[in-house]
Protein backbone atom coordinates (compact mmCIF):
# COMPACT_ATOMS: atom_id res chain seq x y z
CA UNK A 1 0.00 0.00 0.00
CA UNK A 2 2.41 2.23 1.22
CA UNK A 3 4.34 1.83 -2.29
CA UNK A 4 1.77 2.79 -4.22
CA UNK A 5 1.32 5.71 -2.34
CA UNK A 6 4.53 7.24 -3.07
CA UNK A 7 4.17 6.14 -6.72
CA UNK A 8 1.18 7.77 -7.12
CA UNK A 9 2.53 10.99 -5.61
CA UNK A 10 5.57 10.72 -7.34
CA UNK A 11 3.49 10.64 -11.03
CA UNK A 12 1.25 13.50 -10.02
CA UNK A 13 4.35 15.47 -9.51
CA UNK A 14 6.05 14.53 -12.54
CA UNK A 15 2.57 15.32 -14.05
CA UNK A 16 2.46 18.33 -12.73
CA UNK A 17 6.18 19.45 -13.91
CA UNK A 18 5.62 18.14 -17.57
CA UNK A 19 2.28 20.15 -17.49
CA UNK A 20 4.47 23.37 -16.08
CA UNK A 21 7.12 22.56 -19.08
CA UNK A 22 4.62 22.54 -22.20
CA UNK A 23 3.00 25.73 -20.60
CA UNK A 24 2.54 28.28 -23.11
CA UNK A 25 6.05 30.60 -22.29
CA UNK A 26 7.36 32.56 -24.34
CA UNK A 27 10.51 31.28 -25.71
CA UNK A 28 13.35 33.27 -24.84
CA UNK A 29 16.40 31.10 -26.39
CA UNK A 30 17.47 30.70 -30.18
CA UNK A 31 19.70 27.19 -30.03
CA UNK A 32 21.76 27.29 -32.73
CA UNK A 33 23.84 24.08 -33.60
CA UNK A 34 27.03 24.00 -35.26
CA UNK A 35 30.04 21.92 -35.13
CA UNK A 36 33.14 24.69 -34.44
CA UNK A 37 35.74 22.92 -36.46
CA UNK A 38 35.00 24.88 -39.45
CA UNK A 39 36.71 27.96 -39.55
CA UNK A 40 36.28 30.85 -40.62
CA UNK A 41 32.60 29.90 -40.61
CA UNK A 42 32.86 28.29 -36.87
CA UNK A 43 35.63 28.21 -34.36
CA UNK A 44 36.92 27.95 -31.06
CA UNK A 45 38.55 31.55 -29.82
CA UNK A 46 39.10 30.73 -26.27
CA UNK A 47 36.02 29.39 -24.74
CA UNK A 48 34.06 30.79 -27.59
CA UNK A 49 32.55 29.88 -30.52
CA UNK A 50 33.66 32.54 -32.71
CA UNK A 51 33.23 32.79 -36.93
CA UNK A 52 30.92 34.30 -39.36
CA UNK A 53 28.15 31.97 -38.74
CA UNK A 54 27.89 32.57 -35.20
CA UNK A 55 27.94 36.66 -35.69
CA UNK A 56 25.68 36.06 -38.63
CA UNK A 57 23.20 33.70 -35.65
CA UNK A 58 23.98 36.16 -33.22
CA UNK A 59 22.66 39.05 -35.49
CA UNK A 60 19.35 37.26 -36.32
CA UNK A 61 19.15 36.65 -32.25
CA UNK A 62 19.46 40.48 -32.31
CA UNK A 63 16.72 41.09 -34.45
CA UNK A 64 14.08 38.74 -32.92
CA UNK A 65 14.85 39.70 -29.63
CA UNK A 66 16.21 36.30 -28.56
CA UNK A 67 19.35 35.37 -26.48
CA UNK A 68 21.59 33.16 -28.58
CA UNK A 69 22.79 29.58 -27.26
CA UNK A 70 25.24 27.94 -29.53
CA UNK A 71 25.86 23.88 -29.11
CA UNK A 72 28.73 22.42 -30.08
CA UNK A 73 28.17 19.02 -31.82
CA UNK A 74 29.38 16.74 -34.86
CA UNK A 75 28.76 18.01 -38.10
CA UNK A 76 26.51 14.36 -38.72
CA UNK A 77 24.42 14.79 -36.28
CA UNK A 78 23.29 18.46 -36.60
CA UNK A 79 20.12 18.05 -38.97
CA UNK A 80 18.93 15.38 -36.39
CA UNK A 81 19.93 17.61 -33.94
CA UNK A 82 16.52 20.20 -35.32
CA UNK A 83 14.73 17.48 -36.42
CA UNK A 84 14.48 16.35 -33.08
CA UNK A 85 14.06 19.55 -31.44
CA UNK A 86 17.32 19.54 -29.53
CA UNK A 87 18.15 22.74 -31.14
CA UNK A 88 16.18 25.44 -33.16
CA UNK A 89 18.04 26.45 -36.22
CA UNK A 90 21.34 24.67 -38.06
CA UNK A 91 24.23 27.55 -39.08
CA UNK A 92 27.37 25.15 -39.88
CA UNK A 93 28.59 26.08 -43.23
CA UNK A 94 25.88 23.88 -44.04
CA UNK A 95 24.52 23.73 -48.19
CA UNK A 96 21.40 23.18 -49.42
CA UNK A 97 20.78 19.39 -50.61
CA UNK A 98 18.20 17.97 -51.80
CA UNK A 99 18.54 14.78 -49.51
CA UNK A 100 19.03 17.39 -46.80
CA UNK A 101 15.75 18.92 -47.97
CA UNK A 102 13.89 15.81 -47.03
CA UNK A 103 14.54 16.10 -43.49
CA UNK A 104 14.24 19.93 -42.71
CA UNK A 105 13.67 23.17 -44.35
CA UNK A 106 16.26 25.68 -45.47
CA UNK A 107 16.13 29.51 -45.07
CA UNK A 108 17.29 31.87 -48.27
CA UNK A 109 21.29 31.11 -48.80
CA UNK A 110 23.39 33.48 -46.62
CA UNK A 111 26.87 32.83 -48.92
CA UNK A 112 28.01 31.32 -51.79
CA UNK A 113 31.51 29.16 -52.08
CA UNK A 114 32.60 26.29 -53.33
CA UNK A 115 34.52 22.72 -52.23
CA UNK A 116 38.24 22.98 -52.99
CA UNK A 117 40.80 19.78 -53.75
CA UNK A 118 43.75 20.41 -51.29
CA UNK A 119 46.77 18.14 -52.35
CA UNK A 120 50.81 18.33 -51.17
CA UNK A 121 52.69 20.63 -53.39
CA UNK A 122 54.15 18.64 -56.36
CA UNK A 123 51.11 16.16 -56.30
CA UNK A 124 50.86 14.25 -59.64
CA UNK A 125 46.86 15.94 -59.26
CA UNK A 126 46.45 19.15 -60.76
CA UNK A 127 42.74 19.14 -61.55
CA UNK A 128 39.29 17.51 -59.98
CA UNK A 129 39.56 14.74 -62.72
CA UNK A 130 42.93 13.60 -61.44
CA UNK A 131 40.83 12.36 -58.44
CA UNK A 132 40.14 8.89 -60.19
CA UNK A 133 41.16 5.66 -58.45
CA UNK A 134 42.76 8.27 -55.64
CA UNK A 135 42.52 8.01 -51.85
CA UNK A 136 40.53 10.92 -50.85
CA UNK A 137 40.04 12.50 -47.30
CA UNK A 138 36.69 14.26 -46.03
CA UNK A 139 34.80 15.10 -43.03
CA UNK A 140 31.36 12.76 -42.78
CA UNK A 141 28.47 14.05 -44.01
CA UNK A 142 29.80 17.34 -45.55
CA UNK A 143 29.00 17.52 -49.25
CA UNK A 144 32.29 17.53 -50.04
CA UNK A 145 32.03 13.66 -48.66
CA UNK A 146 29.09 13.01 -51.36
CA UNK A 147 30.64 14.65 -54.13
CA UNK A 148 33.55 12.10 -53.28
CA UNK A 149 31.70 9.65 -53.16
CA UNK A 150 30.49 10.08 -57.07
CA UNK A 151 34.40 9.74 -58.17
CA UNK A 152 35.33 6.48 -59.88
CA UNK A 153 37.01 4.00 -58.45
CA UNK A 154 37.63 5.89 -55.30
CA UNK A 155 38.48 5.24 -51.88
CA UNK A 156 37.03 7.75 -49.44
CA UNK A 157 38.15 8.15 -46.06
CA UNK A 158 35.66 9.90 -43.59
CA UNK A 159 37.40 11.68 -40.92
CA UNK A 160 35.37 13.46 -37.87
CA UNK A 161 37.27 16.62 -38.87
CA UNK A 162 38.17 18.34 -41.81
CA UNK A 163 41.66 18.98 -39.71
CA UNK A 164 42.32 15.38 -39.37
CA UNK A 165 41.60 14.83 -43.16
CA UNK A 166 44.00 17.42 -43.79
CA UNK A 167 46.89 16.01 -41.37
CA UNK A 168 46.58 12.67 -42.99
CA UNK A 169 47.03 14.13 -46.30
CA UNK A 170 49.86 15.44 -44.59
CA UNK A 171 50.96 12.33 -44.07
CA UNK A 172 50.29 11.11 -46.86
CA UNK A 173 48.02 8.84 -45.70
CA UNK A 174 44.88 9.81 -48.50
CA UNK A 175 46.41 11.88 -51.62
CA UNK A 176 43.54 15.16 -51.63
CA UNK A 177 40.81 16.52 -49.35
CA UNK A 178 37.83 17.74 -50.77
CA UNK A 179 36.56 20.50 -48.03
CA UNK A 180 34.91 23.86 -48.22
CA UNK A 181 37.01 27.12 -49.77
CA UNK A 182 37.19 28.94 -46.90
CA UNK A 183 38.39 26.03 -44.35
CA UNK A 184 40.55 25.28 -46.96
CA UNK A 185 42.58 28.42 -47.12
CA UNK A 186 42.97 28.07 -43.45
CA UNK A 187 44.45 24.64 -43.38
CA UNK A 188 46.69 25.82 -45.86
CA UNK A 189 47.59 28.69 -44.08
CA UNK A 190 48.83 26.91 -41.28
CA UNK A 191 50.57 23.97 -43.02
CA UNK A 192 53.32 24.14 -45.19
CA UNK A 193 53.65 22.38 -48.35
CA UNK A 194 49.71 21.99 -49.25
CA UNK A 195 48.04 23.80 -52.01
CA UNK A 196 44.44 24.09 -53.06
CA UNK A 197 43.78 23.81 -56.94
CA UNK A 198 42.67 26.51 -58.87
CA UNK A 199 39.86 24.58 -60.09
CA UNK A 200 37.00 24.53 -57.59
CA UNK A 201 35.06 21.30 -57.38
CA UNK A 202 31.82 22.83 -57.26
CA UNK A 203 29.84 25.98 -56.04
CA UNK A 204 27.66 26.00 -53.67
CA UNK A 205 25.44 28.42 -51.42
CA UNK A 206 25.43 27.79 -47.53
CA UNK A 207 21.91 28.10 -45.77
CA UNK A 208 20.26 27.97 -42.13
CA UNK A 209 18.41 24.37 -41.44
CA UNK A 210 15.51 24.42 -39.63
CA UNK A 211 13.04 21.56 -38.26
CA UNK A 212 10.32 21.07 -41.13
CA UNK A 213 7.64 21.82 -38.69
CA UNK A 214 8.89 24.88 -37.71
CA UNK A 215 7.42 26.84 -40.65
CA UNK A 216 7.32 30.51 -37.82
CA UNK A 217 11.00 30.54 -37.18
CA UNK A 218 11.75 29.65 -40.67
CA UNK A 219 10.07 32.69 -41.70
CA UNK A 220 11.41 35.19 -39.19
CA UNK A 221 14.73 34.29 -39.94
CA UNK A 222 14.03 34.81 -43.61
CA UNK A 223 12.58 38.09 -42.69
CA UNK A 224 15.67 38.99 -40.42
CA UNK A 225 18.29 37.39 -43.06
CA UNK A 226 16.52 39.77 -45.46
CA UNK A 227 16.79 43.33 -43.25
CA UNK A 228 20.59 42.15 -42.35
CA UNK A 229 21.53 41.49 -46.02
CA UNK A 230 20.08 45.36 -46.66
CA UNK A 231 21.73 46.85 -44.33
CA UNK A 232 25.30 45.44 -44.87
CA UNK A 233 25.24 43.98 -42.05
CA UNK A 234 25.72 40.26 -43.31
CA UNK A 235 28.51 41.28 -46.02
CA UNK A 236 30.56 43.23 -43.07
CA UNK A 237 30.42 40.15 -41.34
CA UNK A 238 32.38 38.01 -44.22
CA UNK A 239 34.26 40.47 -44.90
CA UNK A 240 35.56 40.56 -41.27
CA UNK A 241 36.62 36.83 -41.60
CA UNK A 242 38.03 36.74 -45.16
CA UNK A 243 39.83 38.70 -47.06
CA UNK A 244 38.79 39.38 -50.61
CA UNK A 245 41.00 37.95 -53.06
CA UNK B 1 -1.42 1.43 -38.30
CA UNK B 2 -0.84 0.69 -41.44
CA UNK B 3 0.12 4.07 -42.40
CA UNK B 4 2.61 3.81 -39.58
CA UNK B 5 3.53 0.64 -41.03
CA UNK B 6 4.29 2.10 -44.22
CA UNK B 7 6.45 4.39 -42.84
CA UNK B 8 8.32 2.35 -41.11
CA UNK B 9 9.05 0.48 -44.29
CA UNK B 10 9.93 3.61 -46.58
CA UNK B 11 12.50 4.84 -43.26
CA UNK B 12 13.60 1.34 -43.67
CA UNK B 13 14.01 1.59 -47.50
CA UNK B 14 15.95 5.21 -46.77
CA UNK B 15 18.22 3.78 -44.37
CA UNK B 16 19.01 -0.04 -45.88
CA UNK B 17 17.79 -0.41 -49.43
CA UNK B 18 18.37 2.86 -50.99
CA UNK B 19 22.14 3.48 -52.83
CA UNK B 20 22.61 -0.15 -50.94
CA UNK B 21 23.44 1.31 -47.90
CA UNK B 22 23.47 -2.26 -46.41
CA UNK B 23 26.87 -2.39 -47.77
CA UNK B 24 27.76 -0.17 -45.05
CA UNK B 25 26.90 -2.30 -41.66
CA UNK B 26 27.89 -5.31 -44.14
CA UNK B 27 31.63 -4.10 -44.59
CA UNK B 28 31.23 -2.33 -41.27
CA UNK B 29 31.14 -5.72 -39.47
CA UNK B 30 33.34 -7.34 -41.45
CA UNK B 31 35.80 -4.36 -40.25
CA UNK B 32 34.87 -4.90 -36.52
CA UNK B 33 34.80 -8.69 -36.55
CA UNK B 34 38.35 -8.71 -37.87
CA UNK B 35 39.95 -6.15 -35.64
CA UNK B 36 38.55 -7.79 -33.08
CA UNK B 37 40.03 -11.43 -34.13
CA UNK B 38 43.53 -9.99 -34.92
CA UNK B 39 43.64 -7.60 -31.67
CA UNK B 40 42.41 -10.57 -29.37
CA UNK B 41 45.28 -13.08 -31.07
CA UNK B 42 47.73 -10.00 -30.18
CA UNK B 43 46.32 -9.34 -26.68
CA UNK B 44 46.00 -12.70 -25.10
CA UNK B 45 49.71 -13.43 -26.54
CA UNK B 46 51.10 -10.07 -24.98
CA UNK B 47 49.27 -10.51 -21.80
CA UNK B 48 50.42 -14.09 -21.42
CA UNK B 49 54.10 -13.08 -21.83
CA UNK B 50 53.61 -10.13 -19.31
CA UNK B 51 51.51 -12.38 -16.69
CA UNK B 52 54.04 -14.77 -17.10
CA UNK B 53 56.48 -12.14 -16.59
CA UNK B 54 54.75 -10.43 -13.88
CA UNK B 55 54.18 -14.12 -11.35
CA UNK B 56 57.59 -15.15 -12.06
CA UNK B 57 58.85 -12.15 -10.66
CA UNK B 58 56.30 -12.54 -7.63
CA UNK B 59 56.88 -16.06 -7.26
CA UNK B 60 60.65 -15.99 -7.56
CA UNK B 61 62.15 -12.76 -6.96
CA UNK B 62 63.70 -13.24 -10.53
CA UNK B 63 63.23 -10.54 -13.68
CA UNK B 64 63.67 -7.79 -12.10
CA UNK B 65 64.10 -5.13 -15.56
CA UNK B 66 61.12 -7.46 -17.57
CA UNK B 67 58.61 -7.09 -14.33
CA UNK B 68 59.73 -2.96 -14.51
CA UNK B 69 58.92 -2.85 -17.96
CA UNK B 70 55.84 -4.48 -17.54
CA UNK B 71 55.04 -2.47 -14.62
CA UNK B 72 55.23 0.31 -17.35
CA UNK B 73 53.28 -1.13 -19.59
CA UNK B 74 50.63 -1.79 -17.47
CA UNK B 75 50.46 1.43 -15.90
CA UNK B 76 50.84 3.62 -19.47
CA UNK B 77 48.14 1.25 -21.33
CA UNK B 78 45.31 0.70 -18.54
CA UNK B 79 46.11 4.77 -16.96
CA UNK B 80 44.80 6.20 -20.62
CA UNK B 81 41.93 5.61 -22.77
CA UNK B 82 41.92 3.31 -26.08
CA UNK B 83 40.88 5.92 -28.35
CA UNK B 84 43.75 8.16 -26.99
CA UNK B 85 46.10 5.38 -27.79
CA UNK B 86 44.53 4.92 -31.29
CA UNK B 87 45.10 8.56 -32.12
CA UNK B 88 48.38 8.51 -30.74
CA UNK B 89 49.36 5.25 -32.66
CA UNK B 90 47.89 6.29 -35.97
CA UNK B 91 49.01 10.11 -36.21
CA UNK B 92 51.74 9.95 -33.86
CA UNK B 93 53.59 6.89 -33.80
CA UNK B 94 52.92 6.02 -37.72
CA UNK B 95 53.09 9.72 -38.67
CA UNK B 96 55.59 9.32 -41.90
CA UNK B 97 54.66 5.85 -42.98
CA UNK B 98 51.59 5.60 -45.42
CA UNK B 99 50.47 2.04 -43.27
CA UNK B 100 47.40 -0.07 -43.73
CA UNK B 101 44.66 1.08 -40.99
CA UNK B 102 43.79 -2.36 -40.08
CA UNK B 103 46.83 -2.66 -38.85
CA UNK B 104 47.26 0.35 -36.70
CA UNK B 105 43.88 -0.66 -35.63
CA UNK B 106 45.06 -4.33 -34.39
CA UNK B 107 47.99 -2.68 -32.52
CA UNK B 108 46.34 -0.28 -30.76
CA UNK B 109 43.52 -2.72 -29.56
CA UNK B 110 45.78 -5.81 -29.34
CA UNK B 111 48.44 -3.67 -26.73
CA UNK B 112 45.71 -2.17 -24.97
CA UNK B 113 43.83 -5.32 -24.27
CA UNK B 114 46.53 -6.96 -23.36
CA UNK B 115 47.37 -5.15 -20.27
CA UNK B 116 43.76 -6.35 -19.08
CA UNK B 117 44.75 -9.57 -20.23
CA UNK B 118 48.22 -10.09 -18.02
CA UNK B 119 46.18 -8.98 -15.55
CA UNK B 120 43.35 -11.37 -15.71
CA UNK B 121 45.86 -14.26 -16.25
CA UNK B 122 48.43 -12.98 -13.77
CA UNK B 123 45.20 -13.35 -10.60
CA UNK B 124 44.83 -16.79 -12.53
CA UNK B 125 48.09 -17.84 -12.19
CA UNK B 126 48.38 -16.49 -8.66
CA UNK B 127 45.18 -18.34 -7.48
CA UNK B 128 46.90 -21.41 -7.87
CA UNK B 129 48.09 -23.34 -4.45
CA UNK B 130 51.98 -23.19 -4.06
CA UNK B 131 51.28 -26.57 -2.90
CA UNK B 132 50.93 -27.08 -7.02
CA UNK B 133 54.13 -25.48 -7.71
CA UNK B 134 56.00 -27.63 -4.84
CA UNK B 135 54.69 -30.67 -6.04
CA UNK B 136 55.43 -29.90 -9.72
CA UNK B 137 59.31 -28.70 -8.43
CA UNK B 138 59.59 -31.72 -6.75
CA UNK B 139 58.67 -33.86 -9.01
CA UNK B 140 61.66 -32.70 -11.10
CA UNK B 141 59.99 -30.14 -13.48
CA UNK B 142 61.68 -26.80 -14.04
CA UNK B 143 59.96 -23.80 -13.27
CA UNK B 144 59.35 -23.07 -17.05
CA UNK B 145 57.65 -26.74 -17.52
CA UNK B 146 55.65 -26.40 -13.76
CA UNK B 147 53.88 -23.25 -15.74
CA UNK B 148 53.63 -24.58 -18.85
CA UNK B 149 52.01 -28.28 -17.80
CA UNK B 150 50.96 -28.06 -14.50
CA UNK B 151 50.02 -23.79 -13.27
CA UNK B 152 48.66 -22.47 -16.48
CA UNK B 153 46.39 -25.47 -17.59
CA UNK B 154 44.33 -24.80 -14.21
CA UNK B 155 44.90 -21.15 -14.33
CA UNK B 156 43.71 -20.82 -17.73
CA UNK B 157 40.08 -22.40 -16.52
CA UNK B 158 40.31 -20.26 -13.69
CA UNK B 159 39.93 -17.10 -15.85
CA UNK B 160 37.93 -18.05 -18.70
CA UNK B 161 35.18 -15.84 -17.62
CA UNK B 162 37.38 -12.91 -17.17
CA UNK B 163 38.31 -13.53 -20.44
CA UNK B 164 35.57 -13.74 -22.25
CA UNK B 165 34.52 -10.63 -20.43
CA UNK B 166 37.51 -8.83 -22.13
CA UNK B 167 36.85 -10.10 -25.38
CA UNK B 168 33.26 -8.78 -25.60
CA UNK B 169 34.57 -4.97 -24.17
CA UNK B 170 37.25 -5.35 -26.64
CA UNK B 171 34.76 -6.26 -29.38
CA UNK B 172 32.73 -3.20 -28.19
CA UNK B 173 35.83 -0.63 -27.58
CA UNK B 174 36.82 -1.24 -31.36
CA UNK B 175 33.63 1.21 -32.44
CA UNK B 176 36.12 4.16 -31.74
CA UNK B 177 37.94 3.10 -34.73
CA UNK B 178 35.80 5.44 -36.79
CA UNK B 179 38.53 7.99 -35.49
CA UNK B 180 40.77 7.21 -38.06
CA UNK B 181 38.46 7.21 -40.73
CA UNK B 182 37.81 3.32 -40.35
CA UNK B 183 34.70 1.96 -41.56
CA UNK B 184 34.21 -0.18 -38.78
CA UNK B 185 30.35 -1.34 -38.01
CA UNK B 186 29.43 2.12 -35.34
CA UNK B 187 30.98 4.33 -38.71
CA UNK B 188 29.06 2.41 -40.85
CA UNK B 189 26.06 3.40 -39.49
CA UNK B 190 27.26 7.12 -38.26
CA UNK B 191 27.50 6.96 -42.51
CA UNK B 192 24.34 6.12 -42.91
CA UNK B 193 23.09 8.76 -40.43
CA UNK B 194 24.67 11.19 -42.33
CA UNK B 195 23.15 10.60 -45.53
CA UNK B 196 19.49 9.59 -44.31
CA UNK B 197 19.54 11.71 -41.29
CA UNK B 198 17.78 9.56 -39.39
CA UNK B 199 18.60 9.14 -36.06
CA UNK B 200 17.16 6.02 -35.08
CA UNK B 201 17.31 3.14 -37.27
CA UNK B 202 20.50 2.84 -38.05
CA UNK B 203 21.71 2.99 -34.62
CA UNK B 204 19.12 0.63 -33.49
CA UNK B 205 20.45 -1.94 -36.26
CA UNK B 206 24.18 -1.10 -35.14
CA UNK B 207 23.24 -1.93 -31.75
CA UNK B 208 21.32 -4.99 -32.46
CA UNK B 209 24.38 -6.89 -34.58
CA UNK B 210 26.48 -5.84 -31.57
CA UNK B 211 24.26 -7.73 -29.34
CA UNK B 212 23.77 -10.46 -31.42
CA UNK B 213 28.06 -10.81 -31.98
CA UNK B 214 28.15 -10.44 -28.18
CA UNK B 215 25.30 -13.20 -27.52
CA UNK B 216 27.22 -15.84 -30.15
CA UNK B 217 30.80 -15.05 -28.04
CA UNK B 218 29.13 -15.81 -24.79
CA UNK B 219 27.56 -18.76 -26.13
CA UNK B 220 31.18 -19.88 -27.29
CA UNK B 221 32.29 -18.63 -24.24
CA UNK B 222 30.29 -20.76 -22.30
CA UNK B 223 30.90 -24.13 -24.83
CA UNK B 224 34.21 -23.59 -23.86
CA UNK B 225 34.02 -23.28 -20.43
CA UNK B 226 31.95 -26.54 -20.06
CA UNK B 227 34.54 -28.69 -22.14
CA UNK B 228 37.08 -27.65 -19.95
CA UNK B 229 35.38 -28.52 -16.99
CA UNK B 230 34.74 -31.71 -18.12
CA UNK B 231 38.38 -32.68 -17.27
CA UNK B 232 37.31 -31.93 -13.27
CA UNK B 233 35.31 -34.77 -12.88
Amino acid sequence: MKLRKILCGALAALMTLSLAGCGGEKKTTLIMATNAEFPPYEYRDGDQIVGIDAEIAQAIADDLGLELVIEDMAFDSLIAAVQSGKADMVLAGMTVREDRLENVNFSDPYTLTAQVVIVKDGSAIVSPSDLVGKKVGVQLGTTGDMYAEDIDDVTVERFNKGFEAVQSLLQDKVDAVIIDREPAKVFISQNEGLIILDEEYTVEEYAIAIAKDNTELLEQVNASLAKLKGSGKIGSIINKYISAD
Amino acid sequence: MSDWLKELAHRFYLNFIKDDRWLYITRGLRTTVLITVFALILGVALGFIVAIIRSAHDKTGKLKIANFICRVYLTVIRGTPVVVQLLIIYYGIFASVAIEKMIVAVIAFGVNSGAYVAEIVRSGIMSIDKGQLEAGRSLGFSYAQTMVYIIIPQAFKNVLPALGNELIVLLKETSVSGYIAMEDLTKGGDIIRSRTFDAMMPLLAVAAIYLIVVILLEFLVGRLERRLRNSDH
